[in-house]
């Protein structure tokens, strides 16, 4: 077929979408901006749903945090579901060829015995941790108001899968491929009492009913002190005892909690500025979960590191708060 | 009896699947259409990793399949080696 | 010493493994709507993963998806590809595309992360959650390619705002709406399987060969990529719907009725497609009945052979819906036609040719009943009196449909059914919704119908253009009315330098 253009240059009639101007003016949007906003239904739902009569279909009373706009939690990331594949599958064969490295290596038979029960009975239960972690966000993603944010949570909800998987090969390098290593870790996360405070608490994120609530729980309370723990401190402390090539296998966790906490801190500043009331709300969240976690954490971080341990990680929640707007936490 | 088939994008990898499937299945029927290439076959089909191996000589995951898969039809059973498409009649 | 596991093996730690029985808090009000549908589920772990994919895998796959995609839909803004279809009419099947079928896409990705969240097994969440995934995939991808088109046509610009108000719009909004407040299982069953396994070629097959054969690189690209998306939801339907007959023998009749009521309206919807396929498109890629008798009567008469052996029957309504498909895209697009200056796309007489066309693939039905009218049309419009309406249609109080359906056994007929529910009347186009209001009449008459809202005052006015412009921001004289002179066909005209 040919292109028939004559001498009339091809002006377009408009820049982008009527909702996208209302906006952003008559321009050229970006691929987030069209991919993002206003995209979900917002009014004249037909019927209630049977399974919550007293709400709408998307409902943004599913939470006592209240927004003008909830198309204010824009990701400074500008993840839509293109950019965010691309991005993770970078990640992704960066650390395929970590965990190829460490296979063909064997740097499996160069971990003591000592390390190897530590990262059994320590590290693997996370993959438990985090298979709640996926739970909670894809409950942020079903009630949550607005594509902003729920398409994020959705985002933050299968990274936590990736990690849960990561965790486990972790175990099957240990275990020549028997599984025996999962077995013993899950055992652990059932019946080792230092593991039944923390499994108790994320038991209870799961029967939380207020979405925004769940993500202050999990997204900046539980991960900032759990990453902080494992991969910040006990991170360090398997370096210092000559199990650094562990670091491979857990390199992506750590680049995809700087990610994520881009995320994040933008979200919980940008409800928190809104109005004094969201700002207290979430504060009063923190506080609470907060209380819960810690004591939760307390004796598994005490027996895999030290007393010290859990003190920092609550400094490093304390900062992280200050930055997201959070004083009062 | 149903058949059971498997589409793939028309494009330079698929052509290897489609021949390693065409070979495995000889009873199978394969149709060009715009763009797609469709493969039909009565009961049961079969996609081999081994044979695709073989005609793209390179090493190939059965997940691949994913990349150029357009669509099918037909129970799916998934292993490391094979991909099996049946109805059960 | 133990044996070293194999993929099938391997995948169920890397997922089911990763839950527990809860010691703590009450499983149950984690998972509160395991129980409400009456469905019941003796064993989550006989869920079978037919695509083992890892998280892992999914995000380098889709990568390279994604790569390639947007690698065309940019080169098809550098290069103008919009000037390549074949007629400026085909433009006009997009705009529905766009203003139906995305938004359906984007209460995909809500209804699969809600039940991602919701179903006991994680075997099935995952699988769930992959799809909601998917399904923003794809209105997101949907978007990225109208979004050339809607630089350079009219009828695009307030696709999301139209979706929640205009009339015929209701007809795929509460068609997901129904989907998503119905619990879990039903929704598993209405899209999972009855949508996306047994309808899902129909909706495919003329929107995306149509784009093929009408040269729009655009949306062709973007439907073979989500295809390869589609076969993984196709293999995750199935698997829910003999997951479920295989369970408990109780849950039969219960999925044997959420069959029943989502093949009706799911062929409903298609409706739409149908009038698309045989009316909108310039280059023809088959009748909307060629396409039901390979895709639904040949393709879904293996599935129910396969089903049968649980004790599951062919959809009711089956051989209701095998006459229709003589009739339904005439009587559609006859009634789009007619309502043009209320429509957010452009309407037209077809073609010498085309009407050829339809005489040759609807020998019983073209010639005798419908022809006519385009005659008549024709004669109209010759004498400057195209005609246009003045009314709104009653719209069935179920499929939203307007009541254009005749009586399959006599087309000269209007179908009209009805019933009454504490004290008030309420109107259906057929035996097929007239059975799903009654089964959950507390449901149905929420339905916010868009023409009684109109006369009810709800939407603005008082005259008809005002709701068109303000309510539904449509562009009067822009967005509406013929083809025939219309800014679309002026401005193809120039960019393409003919008279």
């Amino acid at each position: 077929m040919s292109i028939e253009i004559k001498t009339t240059t091809l002006e377009p009639v408009r820049n982008t979408f009527s909702h996208i101007e209302r906006r952003f003016g008559n321009k050229p949007a970006t691929r987030y901006q069209e991919a993002t906003y206003d995209v979900q239904s917002e009014n004249y739902f037909h019927y209630r749903p049977l399974w919550q009569p007293d709400k709408e279909l998307n409902d943004p009373s599913r939470t006592v945090i209240t927004m003008k706009d909830w198309y204010d939690f824009k990701d400074p990331r500008q993840f839509y579901y293109g950019t965010y594949v691309q991005q993770r599958a970078k990640m992704q064969e960066a650390a395929e060829n970590n965990y190829a490295f460490f296979e063909k290596r064997k740097l499996s038979s160069f971990v003591s015995d000592e390390i190897k029960n530590q990262l059994i009975r320590f590290l693997v239960p996370l993959r438990h941790v985090e298979q709640v972690a996926n739970l909670n966000n894809m409950y942020a993603c079903a009630y949550g108001y607005g594509t902003a944010i729920t398409q994020a949570c959705m985002y933050n909800a299968m990274d936590r899968l990736g990690i849960a998987q990561y965790l486990s090969r972790i175990g099957l390098m240990f275990d020549d491929n028997t599984g025996a290593a999962l077995d013993e870790a899950k055992n652990y996360w059932m019946e080792d009492t230092i593991w039944q405070g923390i499994r108790a608490a994320i038991e209870k994120t799961t029967v939380t009913d207020d979405w925004f609530e769940v993500l202050v729980a999990q997204n900046l309370v539980i991960d900032t002190l759990i990453y902080n723990v494992y991969y910040n401190q006990f991170d360090q402390q398997l370096q210092d005892n000559g199990a650094q090539d562990i670091g491979i296998l857990t390199e992506f966790m750590q680049a995809w909690l700087k990610d994520s906490t881009r995320w994040v801190d933008s979200s919980i500043k940008i409800a928190a500025s809104e109005s004094e009331e969201n700002k207290e709300q979430i504060e009063c969240w923190v506080k609470k979960w907060r209380v819960i976690i810690s004591d939760a954490l307390t004796p598994l971080v005490t027996e895999m590191i030290d007393l010290n341990a859990m003190p920092i990680a609550q400094a490093a929640l304390d900062k992280r708060l200050v930055k997201a707007g959070i004083v009062n936490g | 009896m149903s058949k059971v088939y498997i589409a793939l994008q028309d494009n330079d990898e698929s052509r290897y699947i489609v021949e390693a499937i065409a070979e495995d299945n000889p009873e199978a029927t394969v149709i060009h259409m715009p763009a797609m290439i469709r493969i039909e076959m009565e009961g049961k089909l079969c996609v081999n990793r081994e044979s695709v191996e073989e005609k793209m000589g390179r090493d190939w995951d059965i997940q691949e399949l994913n990349i150029n898969l357009i669509t099918l039809g037909g129970n799916v059973e998934e292993s490391d080696d094979c991909l099996n498409l049946y109805w059960n009649e | 010493m133990a044996k070293k596991i194999n993929a099938k093996e391997k995948y169920r730690l890397f997922t089911r493994d990763l839950d527990w029985d809860y010691s703590y808090e009450n499983r149950s009000e984690a998972f509160p709507l395991e129980e409400f549908e009456g469905i019941k589920i003796t064993d989550w772990s006989k869920w079978e993963d037919p695509f083992r994919l890892t998280m892992d895998t999914y995000w380098k796959y889709q990568a390279e998806k994604e790569k390639k995609l947007y690698a065309i839909f940019d080169a098809f803004s550098q290069n103008n590809g919009h000037l390549n279809i074949s007629d400026p009419r085909y433009v006009n099947a997009i705009k529905i595309f766009l203003t139906a079928v995305s938004p359906l896409e984007y209460q995909a990705y809500q209804g699969f992360a809600h039940v991602g969240r919701q179903l006991g097994g994680v075997g099935a969440r995952v699988a769930c959650q992959m799809q909601a995934l998917d399904e923003l995939r794809h209105v997101q991808t949907q978007i990225h390619a109208m979004s050339h088109y809607n630089k350079f046509f009219n009828g695009f610009h307030e696709y999301s705002h139209m979706h929640d108000r205009v009339w015929y719009l209701s007809v795929p909004k509460s068609f997901f709406n129904d989907a998503r407040t119905g619990g879990p299982f039903e929704f598993m069953v209405a899209i999972g399987f009855s949508f996306e396994y047994v309808l899902t070629n129909l909706l495919f097959v003329p929107f995306m060969s149509g784009a093929a054969h009408n040269g729009d690189m655009a949306t062709v690209t973007f439907g073979f990529s989500a295809q390869s998306d589609e076969a993984r939801h196709m293999t995750l339907g199935l698997e829910i719907i003999k997951f479920l007959l295989e369970q408990h023998e109780d849950n039969i009749p219960i999925v044997q009725k959420w069959i029943d009521k989502w093949f009706w309206r799911g062929s409903r919807l298609l409706t739409i497609v149908a009038m698309m396929m045989d009316y909108m498109l310039p280059n023809k890629v088959m009748s909307w009945k060629e396409a039901w008798e390979v895709y639904f009567e040949e393709a879904g008469g293996a599935l129910f052979n396969d089903l049968a052996r649980y004790g599951i029957r062919m959809p009711k309504y089956s051989e209701t819906i095998e006459k229709e498909k003589e009739h339904i895209s005439h009587q559609a697009w006859w009634t789009f036609y007619s309502h043009g200056n209320a429509t957010g796309f452009h309407t037209w007489i077809p073609t010498d040719e085309e009407l050829d066309w339809l005489s040759e693939k609807y020998p019983d039905t073209f010639d005798r009943y419908y022809r006519p009218r385009w005659e008549m049309a024709k004669k109209m419009e010759a004498e400057g009196k195209r005609f246009y309406t003045k009314a709104l249609p009653q719209l069935c109080s179920v499929c939203q449909i307007p009541m254009l359906f005749t009586e399959m056994d006599d087309p000269t007929l209007n179908c009209f059914r009805d019933t009454t529910h504490e004290g008030e009347r309420y109107h259906f186009c057929s035996d097929g919704c007239k059975d799903i209001f009654i089964d959950e009449p507390e449901k149905y008459v929420q339905s916010w119908l868009p023409v009684h809202q109109i006369f009810q005052g709800n939407c603005g006015g008082p005259e008809l253009d005002d709701v068109l412009s303000q309510f539904y921001r449509m562009n009067l004289d822009e967005d509406n009315m013929d083809m025939k002179n219309s800014l679309d066909e002026k401005r193809w005209k120039k960019w393409k330098g003919v008279a």
